[in-house]
Parts: structure tokens; sequence; C-alpha cells
């Protein structure tokens, strides 16, 4: 492997780091947005760590680079301030998450979809039970159950209509690439 | 950029995530520790975000008021006679209120009875929810033009919905009175009694530690107890009813499920009178 040349730092150079850098923060900005748009309607059952837990989830299966531990942590952060929940709930289940998807990767990456959204259901029973457990633990009450049922229903429910739109991204995403 | 090695880059990646954990950790003691900087922080970001969520609350409440019309259209035939009696019956119980009413002025004046201070109220945007999972509770979209306090209760337009727990410069967080976190004071009309109305993140909250010998009725209207400070005393609740496991719940009268705007209300007196309303006291003159 030879190493690349070191650029010069010119305004074509300028543009396609932007480019990069742009890109690589995409999935997260979209992460970002579709939080805040899940936490706006305030009758329905917030689907706010639903919406996060499908993104860190499929960026990490397919686009792992654009999902790191940090922007896991992140996004964590911003569903702990945004649903008022105990800080660092979210934040370590979206890890753990993170690290449970890093882990089965290659096997998944390869499957279909329908096995994919087997092991989401999966791996939402365990983000919720977590997530449950840590907010018993850190408010000192055992919280209801009949809303964990609900959160896990919106995990499996979300994340074929979020990997939809998050597939059609990730193949723009890859074309973009092949052509810079 | 920083050139490393890649030995030395890989163990910094693999090195990463328990970081993450550890830092993890970290804001969850922040987050038992410092509770009022991550109030702090958690109101900046409501304050920063509630003008977008009112923007996105448009399209939203743009849909639902279509479903709603559509499935107003079809249910347009049993509604009418079901208006149609209950108008009739709202008419006897405005003839009712209006003579009571007259006697009541009737017998003030004879008594010299002073009113309490009519309590005012402002009519704000709820933009967001703010309960997450675990928890029952909305983002108002406040101003300049009205500073809600901790402790202020807010209602729609049938009865008490929940009570302000935090505020920020744009926006404040109504807890409602269902999330589990919830006791709110109030009064058994006609008894008089007082009670403790509990949520249980279920749709009716529970009433509890009522006096002995005042048991709650069925059907008896229960509404807010005033503290002199915040909260307006007389505001509607709901109706006491009892579960067939023998629990006294609180049928609400406020529509949790469809609130769009929230009154916040008022008392003139704010919790802590400014400095120079207070009398100071002044030095003895010396002899």
């Amino acid at each position: 492997m030879s190493r690349p040349r070191r650029p010069r730092l010119s305004l074509g150079w300028l543009v396609s780091a932007a480019d990069r850098a742009g890109r690589a923060a995409l999935p997260a900005a979209l992460a970002v947005l579709l939080m805040v748009v899940a936490a706006t309607p305030p009758d329905l059952p917030s689907a706010v760590p639903a919406v996060a837990f499908a993104s860190v989830l499929f960026w990490t299966l397919f686009r792992p680079a654009a999902m790191g531990p940090a922007v896991a942590f992140g996004l964590g952060l911003l569903q702990d301030l945004l649903t008022f929940g105990p800080l660092g709930a979210g934040v370590l289940t979206l890890l753990l998450t993170h690290a449970a998807a890093m882990r089965w990767r290659r096997v998944l990456a390869r499957q279909s979809f329908l096995v994919v959204w087997l092991a989401v259901a999966g791996f939402a029973a365990g983000a919720v039970a977590v997530g449950f457990a840590l907010q018993a633990l850190l408010t000192f009450a055992v919280p209801p159950v009949a809303p964990a049922v609900q959160l896990f229903l919106l995990s499996v429910g979300f994340y074929p209509p979020l990997a939809l739109l998050f597939t059609r991204l990730h193949r723009r995403l890859e074309r973009a690439e092949a052509a810079a | 950029m920083l050139r490393l090695s890649v030995p030395l880059r890989l163990a910094l990646a693999r090195l990463t995530l328990p970081g993450m954990v550890a830092a993890a950790f970290g804001t969850m003691l922040l987050g038992k520790a410092d509770t009022v900087l991550v109030e702090r922080a958690r109101m900046a970001l409501a304050d920063i975000l509630a003008p977008v969520h009112a923007v996105l609350s448009e399209p939203i409440g743009a849909a639902r008021a279509a479903i709603e019309e559509v499935q107003h259209l079809i249910a347009l035939r049993s509604e009418n006679a079901r208006l149609r009696e209950e108008n009739e019956r709202l008419r006897r119980w405005q003839a009712a209120a209006l003579a009571l009413e007259a006697e009541n002025a009737s017998l003030r004046r004879m008594t010299g009875f002073v009113p309490d201070p009519q309590p005012s109220y402002r009519t704000v945007r709820v933009v967001a929810d703010a309960g997450g999972t675990y928890a029952r509770a909305v983002l108002l979209r406040t101003g300049p033009e009205l500073q809600p306090v901790r402790g202020q209760v807010a209602m729609d337009e049938r009865g008490l919905a929940g009570r302000i727990t935090e505020v920020g410069s744009r926006s404040a967080r109504v807890l409602l009175v269902t999330d589990l976190n919830s006791r709110i004071p109030v009064v058994l009309e006609g008894s008089g009694a007082r009670a403790v109305m509990a949520g249980t993140n279920g749709p009716r909250p529970r009433l509890q530690h009522w006096p002995e010998g005042t048991r709650p009725v069925e059907g008896q209207r229960v509404v807010t107890l005033g503290d002199a400070t915040t909260v307006p005393g007389g505001l509607p609740v709901g109706v006491v009813r009892w579960t067939e496991s023998g629990a006294a719940e609180v049928e609400l009268f406020a529509r949790l499920d469809r609130l769009d705007m929230l009154r916040v209300f008022e008392l003139g007196l704010s919790g802590i009178l400014p400095p120079e309303a207070v009398a100071r006291p002044q030095p003895r003159p010396r002899r």
C-alpha cells in the first residue's frame, strides 16, 4: 500500500476535504434531525430512543466509519437531554448497541434484510432491557413495564422505514465516493 | 494532521470504545452529582430547539387536523344527535347556574365577603414532548412576555394538565399530572376534604391521603388546592372514579392526549416579593 501524497493546500483540496467531511458527518446529522423531529409530537409515545437506536445500529453495521463510539456517545447525550431522562442512560445504551453491532457486523452485513431485522429485534430487546435497568438504577424506582414494551415495539417497527431511507443515502454516498 | 504508526492507531481505535463507556459512567455520575448544571444544559437545548419544534409541529398539527376532520365527517350524524342531547342538558344547567350565581352574589353582599383575587393566565403553545419513555411531560414555548415560575400550574381549556418543573428563557417543561412523579394537592368539592392526586403513568391519577371519615364519593368533583403564592384554588381537575379493585382515581377533564395550547396561571404575587415591596425595619433612633 503506497502512502498517498501529502495534498497541497489549494481551493480544490479544500473543496474535496469539505466534501469528504460532509459525507462523513451526514449520517450523524441525519440522526440528529430525525431525533428532533421525533421529539416534536407531544401526545404520542416518544420515538426518540427508537430513532437513535435505528440510526446507531444501521450505520454501525453498514458504514462504521461514519458511526464511531464518539458519535454514538453524542447521540446518546442528545437523547438524554431531549427526553429529560436520567443523564447517561441513553449514552450507555447506544454505546452498548454500537459495540454489539460492531461485534456482529461481519456476519450481519452480508445477510438478507429479514435476517438483519430479526437481529435488530434481538438488539432492541437488549437495548430496552439495559435502558430499563439504568432508568431503575438512576432514579431509584422501578419504572413501569408498559412503556418499555412500547419502546421495544417502536424500535423494531421504526427500523424498516428508516433502514430504507438510510440504504438510499448509503448507496448515494458510495456512488459519490466511487466518483471522487 | 498527526501521523501515527499503524499499530499505535489500531491500539487507539481499540481504546476509544472502552474510553467512551467510561465517559458514559462519568456522565451518569455528573447527572447525579450536579443536577443544576444538567438542568441548565437541558433547558439551554430546549431553548435552542423550541423554535425548531414550533416550526416542525405545524405540518404535524395540519396532518392531525386533517385526520380529525375525516373522523368528524364520518361521525357527523351520531355526533349531532349527541350534541343536541347535551345542549338540552347544558341549558338546564345554565339556568341552574344563573340562579345560583344570583343567589351567591346576594349572599356575598349580605356577609361582606372579600373575594379571592382573580387568577390571570396566559395561553402558550405546546411544541414538543419532553417526557421520553418513562415520563409524561411536554415542552411549552414561552417568550419574553411570559416568564413562568416553577410550581405554576397549567391547564387546557377543560381542566388541570400539569405543573411547571423546569424553566428556560424561551421554553418551559410541564410535568403532566399523569406522570409517576406528579403529586398535586387537591380538594374534593362538596366535602372540602383535601387529598393528594398522584400520577401512575396511566390515564387516571390516583387519590391518596384523604382524611379519615371523608371518603371520596364516586362522581365527586376534584379541584386544585390554592397555595396563595403560585397555584390558584378551585381550578377544575376531574371527577372521582372508584376502580373495581377499590382504588380512588380521578377521571381528568383535561385531554392530555391532544394538548396543543395550555394556560399558565399566575397569581398577582410571585413567590418572592421584590425587595422594594418589603418594608425594611428602620434603625431605631438613638436615645
